[in-house]
Protein backbone atom coordinates (compact mmCIF):
# COMPACT_ATOMS: atom_id res chain seq x y z
CA UNK A 1 0.00 0.00 0.00
CA UNK A 2 3.25 2.24 0.77
CA UNK A 3 1.68 3.64 3.51
CA UNK A 4 3.61 3.14 6.83
CA UNK A 5 3.07 3.95 10.23
CA UNK A 6 4.99 4.28 13.31
CA UNK A 7 5.75 0.79 13.38
CA UNK A 8 8.14 0.40 16.66
CA UNK A 9 5.88 0.38 18.65
CA UNK A 10 3.66 -2.70 17.98
CA UNK A 11 3.00 -4.32 20.36
CA UNK A 12 1.86 -7.86 18.35
CA UNK A 13 3.49 -11.18 19.69
CA UNK A 14 3.05 -14.23 18.19
CA UNK A 15 3.93 -17.66 20.11
CA UNK A 16 4.98 -20.02 17.25
CA UNK A 17 4.84 -22.84 20.07
CA UNK A 18 1.50 -22.71 20.25
CA UNK A 19 0.25 -21.82 17.01
CA UNK A 20 -1.33 -24.93 14.84
CA UNK A 21 -0.50 -23.66 12.01
CA UNK A 22 -4.20 -23.14 10.71
CA UNK A 23 -4.11 -19.71 8.92
CA UNK A 24 -6.88 -18.11 10.10
CA UNK A 25 -4.86 -15.04 10.99
CA UNK A 26 -3.81 -14.91 7.48
CA UNK A 27 -7.25 -14.74 6.65
CA UNK A 28 -8.45 -11.93 8.89
CA UNK A 29 -5.58 -9.78 8.92
CA UNK A 30 -6.14 -6.60 6.65
CA UNK A 31 -2.21 -5.69 6.00
CA UNK A 32 -0.25 -9.44 5.01
CA UNK A 33 1.02 -9.50 8.41
CA UNK A 34 1.27 -12.99 8.65
CA UNK A 35 2.98 -15.52 6.20
CA UNK A 36 2.58 -19.47 6.87
CA UNK A 37 5.49 -21.85 6.78
CA UNK A 38 7.04 -25.06 8.23
CA UNK A 39 3.98 -25.61 10.01
CA UNK A 40 2.97 -22.29 11.75
CA UNK A 41 2.35 -18.60 10.92
CA UNK A 42 5.14 -16.33 10.89
CA UNK A 43 5.16 -12.04 11.16
CA UNK A 44 6.61 -11.96 8.54
CA UNK A 45 5.40 -7.73 7.93
CA UNK A 46 5.34 -6.27 11.52
CA UNK A 47 5.38 -3.27 10.09
CA UNK A 48 2.41 -3.21 8.61
CA UNK A 49 0.23 -4.27 11.75
CA UNK A 50 -2.75 -1.53 13.08
CA UNK A 51 -3.47 -3.57 15.73
CA UNK A 52 -7.07 -3.72 15.22
CA UNK A 53 -7.03 -7.41 17.39
CA UNK A 54 -8.40 -9.48 14.64
CA UNK A 55 -5.83 -12.26 14.52
CA UNK A 56 -5.91 -12.32 18.51
CA UNK A 57 -9.53 -12.61 18.84
CA UNK A 58 -9.94 -15.35 16.48
CA UNK A 59 -6.81 -17.10 16.78
CA UNK A 60 -8.16 -20.78 18.16
CA UNK A 61 -4.90 -21.55 19.69
CA UNK A 62 -4.35 -18.42 21.54
CA UNK A 63 -1.11 -18.03 19.75
CA UNK A 64 -1.49 -14.30 18.93
CA UNK A 65 -1.26 -11.13 21.47
CA UNK A 66 -1.89 -7.71 20.87
CA UNK A 67 -2.92 -4.45 22.31
CA UNK A 68 -6.13 -4.04 20.35
CA UNK A 69 -7.81 -0.75 19.80
CA UNK A 70 -9.12 2.07 17.55
CA UNK A 71 -6.03 3.97 16.46
CA UNK A 72 -7.91 7.03 16.22
CA UNK A 73 -6.23 9.95 17.98
CA UNK A 74 -10.01 12.07 18.64
CA UNK A 75 -10.98 9.42 20.52
CA UNK A 76 -8.53 8.60 23.14
CA UNK A 77 -8.33 12.06 23.49
CA UNK A 78 -12.19 12.29 24.43
CA UNK A 79 -11.68 9.62 26.57
CA UNK A 80 -9.03 10.98 28.46
CA UNK A 81 -10.93 14.47 28.89
CA UNK A 82 -13.72 12.64 30.07
CA UNK A 83 -12.21 9.45 31.80
CA UNK A 84 -13.91 7.01 30.33
CA UNK A 85 -12.66 4.06 26.91
CA UNK A 86 -11.39 5.80 23.94
CA UNK A 87 -15.11 6.90 22.52
CA UNK A 88 -15.90 8.42 19.09
CA UNK A 89 -18.02 11.69 19.99
CA UNK B 1 -11.20 2.84 12.25
CA UNK B 2 -10.24 0.89 12.12
CA UNK B 3 -10.72 -0.57 14.64
CA UNK B 4 -12.18 2.92 13.98
CA UNK B 5 -11.67 2.95 11.76
CA UNK B 6 -11.64 4.57 9.49
CA UNK B 7 -13.04 3.67 11.67
CA UNK B 8 -16.32 2.14 4.71
CA UNK B 9 -14.73 2.89 4.24
CA UNK B 10 -15.86 5.40 5.94
CA UNK B 11 -14.64 7.56 8.76
CA UNK B 12 -15.26 5.59 12.06
CA UNK B 13 -17.52 6.58 14.39
CA UNK B 14 -18.78 9.97 13.42
CA UNK B 15 -21.81 11.61 14.37
CA UNK B 16 -23.48 10.38 17.55
CA UNK B 17 -25.16 7.06 17.43
CA UNK B 18 -28.27 6.41 18.61
CA UNK B 19 -30.41 3.15 19.75
CA UNK B 20 -33.92 4.54 19.33
CA UNK B 21 -35.67 2.09 18.42
CA UNK B 22 -36.46 1.57 15.03
CA UNK B 23 -39.67 0.99 12.99
CA UNK B 24 -40.18 -2.65 11.22
CA UNK B 25 -39.07 -3.07 7.48
CA UNK B 26 -43.19 -3.24 6.89
CA UNK B 27 -43.89 -0.15 8.59
CA UNK B 28 -40.58 1.87 7.30
CA UNK B 29 -41.53 0.54 3.33
CA UNK B 30 -37.63 1.93 2.22
CA UNK B 31 -36.96 2.20 -1.81
CA UNK B 32 -34.96 -0.70 -1.35
CA UNK B 33 -37.86 -3.04 -0.72
CA UNK B 34 -38.90 -5.03 -4.01
CA UNK B 35 -41.23 -7.56 -2.60
CA UNK B 36 -41.65 -10.09 -0.26
CA UNK B 37 -40.80 -14.03 -0.43
CA UNK B 38 -42.10 -17.07 1.69
CA UNK B 39 -39.46 -19.88 3.47
CA UNK B 40 -40.57 -22.13 5.88
CA UNK B 41 -43.39 -20.20 7.13
CA UNK B 42 -41.77 -17.16 6.89
CA UNK B 43 -42.03 -13.87 5.08
CA UNK B 44 -38.60 -12.26 4.02
CA UNK B 45 -38.02 -9.05 2.50
CA UNK B 46 -36.82 -8.84 -0.82
CA UNK B 47 -33.96 -6.18 -1.73
CA UNK B 48 -32.87 -4.19 -4.93
CA UNK B 49 -29.24 -4.74 -6.16
CA UNK B 50 -29.73 -1.54 -7.69
CA UNK B 51 -29.27 1.56 -6.53
CA UNK B 52 -31.42 4.65 -7.03
CA UNK B 53 -31.44 8.06 -6.97
CA UNK B 54 -32.13 8.43 -3.26
CA UNK B 55 -29.55 5.99 -1.91
CA UNK B 56 -26.99 8.28 -3.64
CA UNK B 57 -28.53 11.08 -1.78
CA UNK B 58 -28.63 8.95 1.22
CA UNK B 59 -24.66 8.45 0.89
CA UNK B 60 -24.05 11.89 0.11
CA UNK B 61 -25.65 13.14 3.08
CA UNK B 62 -24.22 10.51 5.74
CA UNK B 63 -20.34 11.72 3.53
CA UNK B 64 -21.13 15.48 4.50
CA UNK B 65 -23.50 15.14 7.69
CA UNK B 66 -26.75 16.79 6.03
CA UNK B 67 -29.92 16.83 7.68
CA UNK B 68 -30.95 13.80 9.30
CA UNK B 69 -30.27 11.02 6.64
CA UNK B 70 -31.22 7.65 6.83
CA UNK B 71 -28.48 5.67 8.86
CA UNK B 72 -30.06 2.52 10.22
CA UNK B 73 -31.55 -1.01 8.53
CA UNK B 74 -33.54 -2.65 10.28
CA UNK B 75 -32.00 -5.61 11.43
CA UNK B 76 -32.75 -9.07 10.08
CA UNK B 77 -33.04 -11.36 7.55
CA UNK B 78 -33.34 -10.22 4.02
CA UNK B 79 -33.73 -11.92 0.39
CA UNK B 80 -31.17 -10.70 -2.53
CA UNK B 81 -32.53 -12.22 -5.51
CA UNK B 82 -34.83 -15.54 -4.86
CA UNK B 83 -32.59 -17.57 -2.72
CA UNK B 84 -33.24 -21.28 -1.58
CA UNK B 85 -32.21 -23.16 1.29
CA UNK B 86 -28.86 -23.84 0.42
CA UNK B 87 -27.91 -20.12 -0.88
CA UNK B 88 -25.07 -18.34 1.10
CA UNK B 89 -25.83 -16.68 4.11
CA UNK B 90 -23.61 -12.87 4.26
CA UNK B 91 -23.63 -10.83 7.28
CA UNK B 92 -23.65 -7.17 7.63
CA UNK B 93 -23.88 -4.11 9.78
CA UNK B 94 -26.85 -2.00 9.43
CA UNK B 95 -25.43 0.91 8.26
CA UNK B 96 -27.12 2.34 5.09
CA UNK B 97 -23.85 2.61 3.67
CA UNK B 98 -22.59 -1.19 4.09
CA UNK B 99 -25.90 -2.46 3.23
CA UNK B 100 -25.96 -0.09 -0.16
CA UNK B 101 -22.45 -1.95 -1.08
CA UNK B 102 -23.26 -5.31 -0.20
CA UNK B 103 -26.48 -5.42 -2.15
CA UNK B 104 -25.23 -3.19 -5.17
CA UNK B 105 -22.38 -5.85 -5.26
CA UNK B 106 -24.94 -8.84 -5.68
CA UNK B 107 -26.89 -8.44 -8.61
CA UNK B 108 -28.14 -11.70 -10.72
CA UNK B 109 -27.04 -13.49 -7.47
CA UNK B 110 -29.51 -14.66 -5.03
CA UNK B 111 -28.40 -14.45 -1.63
CA UNK B 112 -29.74 -14.51 2.30
CA UNK B 113 -27.92 -10.86 3.97
CA UNK B 114 -28.56 -11.20 7.52
CA UNK B 115 -28.35 -7.61 8.87
CA UNK B 116 -27.36 -7.18 12.79
CA UNK B 117 -28.07 -4.03 15.34
CA UNK B 118 -24.59 -2.04 15.10
CA UNK B 119 -26.39 1.23 15.70
CA UNK B 120 -25.60 2.39 12.19
CA UNK B 121 -21.97 2.13 12.14
CA UNK B 122 -20.43 0.69 9.71
CA UNK B 123 -18.83 -2.75 10.12
CA UNK B 124 -14.72 -2.06 10.45
CA UNK B 125 -15.94 0.44 13.29
CA UNK B 126 -18.28 -1.29 14.95
CA UNK B 127 -16.18 -4.03 15.38
CA UNK B 128 -13.58 -2.27 16.58
CA UNK B 129 -16.36 -0.79 19.23
CA UNK B 130 -17.15 -4.53 19.92
CA UNK B 131 -20.75 -3.90 19.13
CA UNK B 132 -20.28 -6.40 15.42
CA UNK B 133 -20.18 -9.13 17.96
CA UNK B 134 -20.87 -12.73 18.13
CA UNK B 135 -23.51 -12.81 20.38
CA UNK B 136 -25.72 -9.87 18.49
CA UNK B 137 -24.51 -12.19 15.28
CA UNK B 138 -26.16 -15.43 17.24
CA UNK B 139 -29.30 -13.49 18.68
CA UNK B 140 -29.99 -12.33 14.88
CA UNK B 141 -30.34 -16.15 13.83
CA UNK B 142 -32.07 -17.04 16.33
CA UNK B 143 -34.74 -14.45 15.80
CA UNK B 144 -34.44 -14.55 12.00
CA UNK B 145 -35.52 -18.74 12.37
CA UNK B 146 -32.31 -18.78 9.34
CA UNK B 147 -31.47 -22.77 10.93
CA UNK B 148 -35.18 -23.39 9.48
CA UNK B 149 -34.70 -21.37 6.22
CA UNK B 150 -31.01 -23.00 5.21
CA UNK B 151 -30.35 -26.88 5.27
CA UNK B 152 -26.56 -25.61 5.15
CA UNK B 153 -24.15 -24.72 8.46
CA UNK B 154 -22.00 -21.60 6.84
CA UNK B 155 -22.15 -17.99 7.39
CA UNK B 156 -20.48 -15.56 5.22
CA UNK B 157 -18.88 -12.90 7.07
CA UNK B 158 -17.27 -9.21 6.66
CA UNK B 159 -13.16 -9.84 6.86
CA UNK B 160 -13.42 -6.36 8.77
CA UNK B 161 -15.47 -7.63 11.40
CA UNK B 162 -12.91 -10.10 12.66
CA UNK B 163 -11.65 -7.61 15.02
CA UNK B 164 -15.34 -7.56 17.31
CA UNK B 165 -16.46 -11.37 16.05
CA UNK B 166 -14.61 -14.20 17.83
CA UNK B 167 -15.65 -16.95 15.12
CA UNK B 168 -14.89 -19.70 17.34
CA UNK B 169 -17.29 -18.72 20.55
CA UNK B 170 -20.10 -17.79 17.31
CA UNK B 171 -19.39 -21.02 16.05
CA UNK B 172 -19.93 -22.70 19.43
CA UNK B 173 -23.17 -20.57 20.10
CA UNK B 174 -24.95 -20.69 16.89
CA UNK B 175 -23.31 -24.06 15.02
CA UNK B 176 -22.38 -22.39 12.18
CA UNK B 177 -19.29 -22.58 10.54
CA UNK B 178 -17.24 -19.31 9.99
CA UNK B 179 -16.18 -18.45 6.54
CA UNK B 180 -14.58 -14.76 6.45
CA UNK B 181 -15.46 -13.12 3.30
CA UNK B 182 -13.37 -10.57 1.43
CA UNK B 183 -12.42 -6.87 2.88
CA UNK B 184 -14.83 -5.57 -0.49
CA UNK B 185 -18.38 -5.87 -1.14
CA UNK B 186 -17.45 -5.96 -4.97
CA UNK B 187 -15.10 -8.87 -4.98
CA UNK B 188 -17.98 -11.44 -2.99
CA UNK B 189 -19.33 -12.57 -6.33
CA UNK B 190 -15.92 -13.83 -7.55
CA UNK B 191 -15.52 -15.15 -3.42
CA UNK B 192 -18.44 -17.08 -4.13
CA UNK B 193 -17.89 -18.65 -7.58
CA UNK B 194 -13.79 -19.63 -6.32
CA UNK B 195 -15.83 -21.61 -3.50
CA UNK B 196 -15.69 -19.31 -0.99
CA UNK B 197 -11.90 -18.82 -1.30
CA UNK B 198 -10.71 -15.35 -1.08
CA UNK B 199 -7.36 -13.77 -3.23
CA UNK B 200 -4.60 -12.44 -0.93
CA UNK B 201 -5.63 -9.23 -2.87
CA UNK B 202 -9.06 -9.76 -1.49
CA UNK B 203 -7.95 -9.74 1.67
CA UNK B 204 -5.88 -6.49 1.45
CA UNK B 205 -7.32 -2.94 2.66
CA UNK B 206 -6.19 -0.48 0.48
CA UNK B 207 -6.27 3.62 1.50
CA UNK B 208 -6.28 5.34 -2.37
CA UNK B 209 -6.63 8.84 -3.42
CA UNK B 210 -9.77 8.39 -3.56
CA UNK B 211 -10.51 6.16 -0.31
CA UNK B 212 -8.66 9.19 1.05
CA UNK B 213 -10.53 12.05 -0.17
CA UNK B 214 -13.64 10.67 0.08
CA UNK B 215 -13.22 11.01 4.16
CA UNK B 216 -12.20 14.70 4.37
CA UNK B 217 -16.02 15.99 4.25
CA UNK B 218 -16.49 14.53 7.40
CA UNK B 219 -13.06 16.13 8.47
CA UNK B 220 -13.60 19.36 7.19
CA UNK B 221 -17.71 19.30 8.72
CA UNK B 222 -16.36 17.96 12.09
CA UNK B 223 -14.75 21.23 12.69
CA UNK B 224 -17.62 23.78 11.90
CA UNK B 225 -18.44 24.78 15.22
CA UNK B 226 -14.50 25.74 16.28
CA UNK B 227 -14.04 27.63 12.84
CA UNK B 228 -17.53 29.50 13.41
CA UNK B 229 -15.90 30.45 17.09
CA UNK B 230 -12.62 31.32 15.64
CA UNK B 231 -14.53 33.56 13.45
CA UNK B 232 -15.93 35.43 15.99
CA UNK B 233 -13.13 35.60 17.85
CA UNK B 234 -11.35 37.49 14.95
CA UNK B 235 -14.33 40.05 14.36
CA UNK B 236 -13.83 41.13 17.88
CA UNK B 237 -10.22 41.01 17.77
CA UNK B 238 -10.55 43.24 14.37
CA UNK B 239 -13.29 45.49 15.92
CA UNK B 240 -11.23 45.99 19.04
CA UNK B 241 -7.73 46.77 16.97
CA UNK B 242 -9.09 48.38 13.90
CA UNK B 243 -12.15 50.56 15.56
CA UNK B 244 -13.52 50.59 11.94
CA UNK B 245 -16.07 52.99 10.99
CA UNK B 246 -18.43 50.71 10.53
CA UNK B 247 -19.77 46.68 11.15
CA UNK B 248 -18.91 45.93 7.21
CA UNK B 249 -15.56 47.23 7.77
CA UNK B 250 -14.83 44.56 10.72
CA UNK B 251 -16.41 42.03 8.89
CA UNK B 252 -14.08 42.56 5.28
CA UNK B 253 -11.50 42.61 7.47
CA UNK B 254 -12.12 39.15 9.72
CA UNK B 255 -13.00 37.73 6.51
CA UNK B 256 -9.18 38.54 5.27
CA UNK B 257 -8.23 38.11 8.66
CA UNK B 258 -9.39 34.30 8.63
CA UNK B 259 -7.71 33.92 5.28
CA UNK B 260 -4.32 32.06 6.61
CA UNK B 261 -6.54 30.05 9.46
CA UNK B 262 -9.04 28.61 6.55
CA UNK B 263 -5.83 27.81 4.65
CA UNK B 264 -3.98 25.90 7.60
CA UNK B 265 -7.36 23.82 8.26
CA UNK B 266 -7.52 22.95 4.51
CA UNK B 267 -4.03 22.03 4.79
CA UNK B 268 -4.63 19.69 7.43
CA UNK B 269 -7.82 18.13 6.90
CA UNK B 270 -7.90 17.91 3.35
CA UNK B 271 -4.36 18.14 1.63
CA UNK B 272 -2.68 15.64 4.16
CA UNK B 273 -5.30 13.05 3.74
CA UNK B 274 -5.38 13.35 -0.16
CA UNK B 275 -1.63 13.55 -0.33
CA UNK B 276 -0.62 11.29 2.57
CA UNK B 277 1.79 9.04 0.93
CA UNK B 278 3.74 11.88 -0.57
CA UNK B 279 4.18 13.71 2.35
CA UNK B 280 7.58 13.11 4.45
CA UNK B 281 7.16 11.78 7.63
CA UNK B 282 5.29 8.64 9.07
CA UNK B 283 3.38 10.67 11.90
CA UNK B 284 -0.11 12.39 10.59
CA UNK B 285 1.27 15.06 13.36
CA UNK B 286 4.41 15.43 11.51
CA UNK B 287 2.81 15.90 7.92
CA UNK B 288 0.55 18.18 9.20
CA UNK B 289 2.78 19.97 10.71
CA UNK B 290 4.97 20.18 7.03
CA UNK B 291 2.17 21.01 4.93
CA UNK B 292 1.12 23.85 7.63
CA UNK B 293 4.70 25.64 7.82
CA UNK B 294 4.71 25.50 3.67
CA UNK B 295 1.53 27.30 4.16
CA UNK B 296 2.48 29.74 7.25
CA UNK B 297 5.81 30.51 4.99
CA UNK B 298 4.00 31.28 2.01
CA UNK B 299 1.45 33.31 3.54
CA UNK B 300 4.03 35.41 5.08
CA UNK B 301 6.30 35.85 1.97
CA UNK B 302 3.52 37.29 0.12
CA UNK B 303 3.06 39.87 2.63
CA UNK B 304 6.69 41.01 2.72
CA UNK B 305 8.53 43.03 2.58
CA UNK B 306 5.36 45.53 3.66
CA UNK B 307 4.70 43.14 6.41
CA UNK B 308 7.32 43.46 8.95
CA UNK B 309 8.95 39.65 9.54
CA UNK B 310 8.26 40.35 13.49
CA UNK B 311 4.36 40.16 12.63
CA UNK B 312 4.26 37.24 10.94
CA UNK B 313 5.90 34.89 13.48
CA UNK B 314 2.67 34.05 15.39
CA UNK B 315 1.71 32.75 11.99
CA UNK B 316 4.46 30.21 11.98
CA UNK B 317 3.95 29.44 15.30
CA UNK B 318 0.03 28.82 15.23
CA UNK B 319 -1.13 27.41 11.44
CA UNK B 320 1.41 24.36 11.35
CA UNK B 321 -0.02 23.79 15.17
CA UNK B 322 -3.65 24.19 13.91
CA UNK B 323 -2.36 21.61 10.64
CA UNK B 324 -0.72 19.18 13.09
CA UNK B 325 -3.69 18.53 14.74
CA UNK B 326 -6.30 18.37 12.09
CA UNK B 327 -3.45 16.04 10.56
CA UNK B 328 -3.54 13.67 13.67
CA UNK B 329 -7.26 13.94 13.72
CA UNK B 330 -7.08 12.01 10.61
CA UNK B 331 -5.66 9.20 12.69
CA UNK B 332 -9.37 8.11 13.21
CA UNK B 333 -10.29 7.50 9.42
CA UNK B 334 -7.21 5.96 8.29
CA UNK B 335 -6.65 2.35 7.56
CA UNK B 336 -3.67 1.50 8.97
CA UNK B 337 -2.48 3.08 12.14
CA UNK B 338 -1.83 1.30 15.19
CA UNK B 339 -3.40 2.27 18.68
CA UNK B 340 0.34 2.28 19.89
CA UNK B 341 1.79 4.36 17.10
CA UNK B 342 -1.16 7.21 17.79
CA UNK B 343 -0.50 7.42 21.35
CA UNK B 344 3.26 7.70 20.92
CA UNK B 345 2.53 10.49 17.94
CA UNK B 346 -0.32 12.02 20.30
CA UNK B 347 2.48 12.14 23.07
CA UNK B 348 5.02 14.68 21.54
CA UNK B 349 2.15 16.28 18.61
CA UNK B 350 -0.07 17.33 21.56
CA UNK B 351 2.19 19.22 23.89
CA UNK B 352 4.37 20.24 20.88
CA UNK B 353 1.00 22.09 19.46
CA UNK B 354 0.10 23.65 22.37
CA UNK B 355 3.41 25.22 23.35
CA UNK B 356 3.62 26.70 19.37
CA UNK B 357 -0.05 28.05 19.83
CA UNK B 358 0.59 29.55 23.23
CA UNK B 359 4.25 30.72 22.16
CA UNK B 360 2.54 32.32 18.83
CA UNK B 361 -0.55 34.13 21.03
CA UNK B 362 1.50 35.41 23.63
CA UNK B 363 3.95 37.07 20.96
CA UNK B 364 1.30 38.87 19.03
CA UNK B 365 -0.47 40.08 22.30
CA UNK B 366 3.42 41.19 23.04
CA UNK B 367 3.81 43.05 19.89
CA UNK B 368 0.05 44.34 20.00
CA UNK B 369 1.07 46.55 23.46
CA UNK B 370 4.53 47.50 22.99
Amino acid sequence: MGLRYLSKFVTLELDEEKCTGCGLCLEVCPHGVFSLGAGHSSIQDRDACMECGGCALNCPSGALRVRAGVGCAYAIFLGRLRGTEPCCG
Amino acid sequence: MTGQKSCENSSCCGGSVSLEPLASIEDLNPGYLTGWISRASARIPQVATRMTMRDHLDSWNLRWRLGRPVRRVPPGLYAVGNPGEDSPVLVSANYKMSFDRLRSALPGLDTWVLVIETAGVNVWCSAGKGTFNAREIHQRIMESGLQRIVTHRTLVLPQLSAPGVDSNELSRLSGFRVVFGPVRAPDIPEFLRAGMKATPKMRRVRFGFWDRVVLTPVEVMGIRKWAFTGFLVLLAVMWLRERPVSPAGALSGALLGAVPYAGAVLAGSVFVPALLPYIPGRALSFKGALLGLLWALAYAARSYPEVDWVASVPYVLVLPAISSFLALNFTGSTTYTSLSGVLEEMGVALPVTAVAVVLGVVWAVVRAIV
